[in-house]
C-alpha cells in the first residue's frame, strides 16, 4: 500500500503532530435584556414561546476588540505560556468593529504577541471562530508554530423588531492551541461541512443581517451539524454515548436540544454547555463559548463532541479529550457562569442606546 | 356503459410541505411520473399545468413547455392554467373539456406551487396579486386580513361564538393526522384552537391554510381507450363547472354568499344527475375556515348562517352526514396553491377507489370537489362518481 502524501479530502482532519488545547477563556458583558422585555415593546407582551430569557448586551465601551481581549487573557492565564510564542492570533466574528483594518491586529498587541505572528480576521457568520481553531490546529500541527490562538467573538446584530433581537448577543471564547504533551484537552481530530446554503446573510454596508425564516432550520442548521457531526462519528467509531459532553451552535434553546436529541445526546450530555437561554446567541462565540462552561465542568478523560454552525453553511466538528491538566488550569481565572452570574438587567431604552440603534441625525 | 366518460385513469402526489430541496419542476415531475405510472402507462398527448405564482416566487413562466420537457414528453401540446387559488381546478376542467370534446384522446393535468423560492412579505406580495390591483391591493390589503373582515362579519350577523369555526380546523387536523401526504398530521384539541395565536382578528392560526409545496397529476383519457388489464376501480367525472364572481369583494352585493360556488354546485350536480344529499363527501376549498362555512353554504348543505353549525356537531366529520376535508383539507394537508385543486381530484378519486385507509367514507359513490380562487371570485367544482 502506498501512503499518500496528503489527507484524502473525504477523512477526518489529523494533524501530523497531536495538538490540543493550552489554554482558554470566555467573556460576557455584564447587561442582560430579557426576551419579555422586546416582546413587551414590539408584541404587546405576547409572552409565548419567546426562544431565550435573556441575552447579554455589551456596554457602551465594548466590542469585539475590547471582548476578544478579555478572553485572550483568560485564556493566557490559563495556557501560563510567553505571549511572544504565539504565531498567530485569529478573530472570528461577524461584528469586527473595521471593515478595513483587522480586529487581531490590536488583541495581538494588547497580550504581547507582536510583531512575530500571524494576525487576521475570519468571517464565516457563527462558524468564524472555529474556522480559526482548525486553521490553528493546522498551523501548530505541521509544527510551523508552537502555539496558535483562535477567538470567537461577536456582538450580534439583530434589526429592531425582527425575531433576531430576542436573541442577539454578545460573547464568546479564546482558545490557544499547543502540542497535546502541554494540553488541557487533546484535539483528536475534526471534520468540516461546507456548501453554499444561502440561510441568513448581511451585504457590506448593510446595519442588521437577513434571513430566510425557516429556512434557517431544516436545509441550514440542522442538515450541516447532523452532516458534520455523523462523519466525524462514523469515522471515529464513535456514538453519543462515547461522550460525556456535546455541545452545538445554540442560535436559540430549541435548536441545541434537537440537534442534540437526532444526534442520540441527552439532555444531561449538553447542560454544561447550553448557554444560550440565559446569554443569548452570541454568533461567532456560541458554541465556543459553550466549550469553555463545558470545560469548567468536565473531568479527566471525559470526551467533548464540539460542533459548530455557521450561515452561508457549514458545520466544523471537534472530538475533544479532556487530560489531567485542566482541574489545575481551569482554576488560573474567571470561570464562564461567573461572567454569567455578574449580571444588570437592563430596559428596551438603555439597550437601544448602548446599542446604538437610535439615530441621532 | 359509456365509452365516452371521462375516466380519472391515474393519480400521482407529493408530499406536501416544505420541500426547500426540491424544485418546481422536480415537484411536478415527481407528481407527473406517479401519475402516469398509476395509469398504466398511458401516454399523454396534452399538458394542463395549474400554478398560481411561479412567474412571481419562481421567476419562471412558461410551466407547460417546462414540465413536458422535464417529463420527457417533448412536442406534447402544454400550457398553464391560471385562475389564482383556482388555477387547479381550472386546469382539471381544460384537461376534462379536452378529452370530452376528442380533440384529446389521454390529457395529464398537473398542479403545481413551489412556495419556498421565497419568503415573508415576498410571499404576501405575490398573493395580493390575486386581488384586483386597483381597488384591493393598493389599499395594503393581504388575503388574510379579506378573508378577517369576511368571518368577522359572518360572526357578528348570525351570532356565532368566539370559537364558533373551530369545528373546522379541528375536522381538518384529525382528517390529516392519518394522510401520510399532509403536512400536519396530528389532531388538535379544541383548547390549542382558542388558545392560538391571532392572525389577523378574528383569524387565529387555526383558521387559515398554510401555505406550501406540492404537486399532484392526474391523466383523464375516454373509458374506451383504457389499457387492457387497467386495475383501479373506475372513478368518472360526472359533472363539471366554472363560473366567476365580481373580483372586488367590495363590489359584491352580499359577501357573504358565495354566489359563483353555488352556481357551479348546482351545474356540475345536475350533470351528474343527482342532488347535494347524494353527495358522499366534499373536497371544500378551506384556505381559511369562514370559506368553509360559506361554502357549505353556498352548496346547498346549510342554510345561510348556519354552515359553521355543521362543523361544530359532527356533520363533516368523516362519519358525518357530509365528510369534508376527509384527508386533511387545505387546513392539514396544506395549502399549495394552484396544486390544490388537483389534489382534490387525487383524494377524491382516492376514495371512489376505496383506497383511503384509516379515512375511508364507506359507500361513498359521488365526490364533490371544489376549488375557489380568492373568495370565491372564480368558483370550480367537479363531481366524480365511481363508476359501475
Amino acid at each position: 500500500m502506498t501512503i499518500p502524501d496528503h489527507q484524502p479530502s473525504q477523512t477526518l482532519l489529523k494533524p501530523t503532530k497531536p495538538v490540543g488545547i493550552v489554554g482558554y477563556g470566555a467573556y460576557v458583558p455584564r447587561y442582560r435584556l430579557p426576551a419579555k422585555e422586546v416582546a413587551r415593546v414590539w408584541t404587546g407582551g405576547r409572552a409565548g414561546g419567546l426562544p431565550i430569557e435573556e441575552k447579554a448586551v455589551p456596554g457602551l465601551d465594548e466590542d469585539v476588540v475590547t471582548m476578544s481581549i478579555e478572553a485572550a487573557r483568560n485564556a493566557m492565564k490559563r495556557a501560563g505560556i510567553d505571549p511572544a510564542e504565539l504565531r498567530a492570533v485569529w478573530v472570528g466574528s461577524e461584528s469586527h468593529p473595521y471593515a478595513v483594518k483587522p480586529t487581531s491586529t490590536i488583541v495581538a498587541e494588547a497580550i504581547g504577541a507582536v510583531p512575530n505572528t500571524q494576525a487576521a480576521d475570519w468571517e464565516f457568520a457563527c462558524k468564524a471562530g472555529t474556522e480559526a481553531l482548525v486553521a490553528a490546529i493546522g498551523l501548530v500541527g505541521s509544527n510551523m508554530a508552537h502555539y496558535a490562538m483562535a477567538i470567537g467573538m461577536d456582538t450580534a446584530q439583530g434589526k429592531p423588531g425582527d425575531a433576531l433581537e430576542y436573541t442577539a448577543a454578545a460573547g464568546g471564547a479564546a482558545y490557544i492551541v499547543g502540542p497535546a504533551e502541554e494540553s488541557l484537552a487533546v484535539i483528536e481530530a475534526s471534520y468540516s461541512y461546507v456548501t453554499d446554503t444561502p440561510d441568513f446573510w448581511r451585504r457590506e454596508g448593510q446595519k442588521y443581517p437577513e434571513h430566510g425564516q425557516r429556512f434557517t432550520g431544516e436545509p441550514a442548521y440542522f442538515k450541516h451539524i447532523t452532516e458534520a457531526a455523523k462523519f466525524l462519528m462514523e469515522s471515529n467509531g464513535t456514538t453519543a454515548k462515547d461522550y460525556k459532553w456535546g455541545v452545538f451552535h445554540q442560535p436559540n434553546t430549541k435548536f441545541p436540544q434537537r440537534v442534540a436529541g437526532i444526534l442520540g445526546f441527552s439532555p444531561e450530555q449538553i447542560a454544561p454547555g447550553l448557554l444560550v437561554p440565559v446569554i443569548g446567541n452570541t454568533y461567532a462565540g456560541s458554541s465556543l463559548i459553550g466549550l469553555t462552561a463545558t470545560l469548567d465542568v468536565a473531568e479527566p478523560g471525559d470526551r467533548i463532541l464540539l460542533v459548530s454552525f455557521g450561515s452561508g453553511a457549514g458545520s466544523d466538528a471537534f472530538d475533544i479529550r479532556v487530560t489531567e491538566k485542566l482541574l489545575e488550569r481551569r482554576e488560573l481565572t474567571v470561570k464562564t457562569q461567573d461572567y454569567i452570574a455578574r449580571r444588570t438587567e437592563i430596559d428596551y431604552a438603555t439597550y437601544v442606546r448602548y446599542r446604538g440603534k437610535i439615530a441621532m441625525r | 356503459m359509456i365509452m365516452t366518460d371521462i375516466i380519472i385513469a391515474g393519480i400521482g402526489q407529493t408530499p406536501v410541505g416544505e420541500h426547500w430541496d426540491i424544485s418546481l419542476r422536480e415537484l411536478g415531475f415527481k407528481a407527473i411520473e406517479a401519475a402516469i405510472a398509476d395509469s398504466g402507462g398511458l401516454r399523454p398527448q396534452a399538458l394542463f399545468v395549474g400554478n398560481m405564482l411561479a412567474p412571481n416566487l419562481s421567476r419562471q413562466a412558461h410551466l407547460g413547455a417546462l414540465l413536458a420537457d422535464f417529463a420527457g414528453l417533448t412536442g406534447v401540446e402544454a400550457a398553464t392554467v391560471e385562475a389564482a387559488g383556482a388555477s387547479g381546478g381550472a386546469a382539471l376542467r381544460q384537461g376534462y373539456l379536452a378529452v370530452k370534446s376528442g380533440f384529446v384522446d389521454v390529457a395529464l393535468v398537473v398542479g403545481v406551487e413551489k412556495f419556498t423560492d421565497a419568503i415573508g412579505s415576498g410571499v404576501e406580495a405575490a398573493l395580493a396579486t390575486t386581488f384586483d390591483s386597483d381597488f384591493e391591493a393598493v389599499q395594503g390589503m393581504t388575503l388574510a386580513a379579506q378573508a378577517a373582515m369576511l368571518m368577522r362579519r359572518y360572526m357578528r350577523e348570525f351570532d356565532v361564538p368566539a370559537d364558533g369555526l373551530s369545528g373546522f380546523a379541528l375536522t381538518a387536523h384529525a382528517n390529516g393526522a392519518s394522510n401520510k401526504n399532509a403536512m400536519f398530521q396530528k389532531a388538535i384539541k379544541l383548547e390549542t384552537y382558542q388558545k392560538a395565536e391571532m392572525i389577523s382578528e378574528p383569524i387565529n392560526m387555526f383558521d387559515i391554510a398554510p401555505n406550501a409545496d406540492g404537486a399532484a397529476a392526474l391523466v383523464l383519457t375516454r373509458r374506451g381507450l383504457l389499457p387492457i388489464g387497467f386495475s383501479h376501480p373506475l372513478v368518472r367525472i360526472a359533472g363539471s363547472a366554472s363560473a366567476s364572481d365580481r373580483l372586488a369583494l367590495h363590489d359584491r352585493r352580499d359577501p357573504l354568499t358565495f354566489h359563483a360556488s353555488r352556481i357551479t354546485v348546482e351545474k356540475a350536480l345536475e350533470q351528474a344527475g343527482i342532488s347535494f344529499e347524494q353527495v358522499s363527501l366534499f373536497e371544500y376549498h378551506d384556505a381559511y375556515s369562514i370559506y368553509a362555512a360559506l361554502s357549505l353554504e353556498a352548496a346547498g348543505f346549510a342554510r345561510r348562517g348556519q354552515g359553521w353549525k355543521l362543523a361544530q356537531d359532527g356533520a363533516i366529520a368523516l362519519t358525518g352526514k357530509i365528510p369534508c376535508a376527509t384527508l386533511g383539507g387545505l387546513k392539514a394537508r396544506g395549502n399549495p396553491g394552484g396544486a390544490t385543486g388537483v389534489y382534490q381530484a387525487v383524494e377524491a378519486a382516492t376514495q371512489l377507489r376505496g383506497q383511503a385507509g384509516a379515512n375511508q367514507i364507506a359507500g361513498a359513490r359521488y365526490a364533490l370537489i371544489q376549488s375557489l380562487g380568492g373568495p370565491a371570485s372564480t368558483a370550480i367544482s367537479h363531481v366524480l362518481e365511481r363508476a359501475e
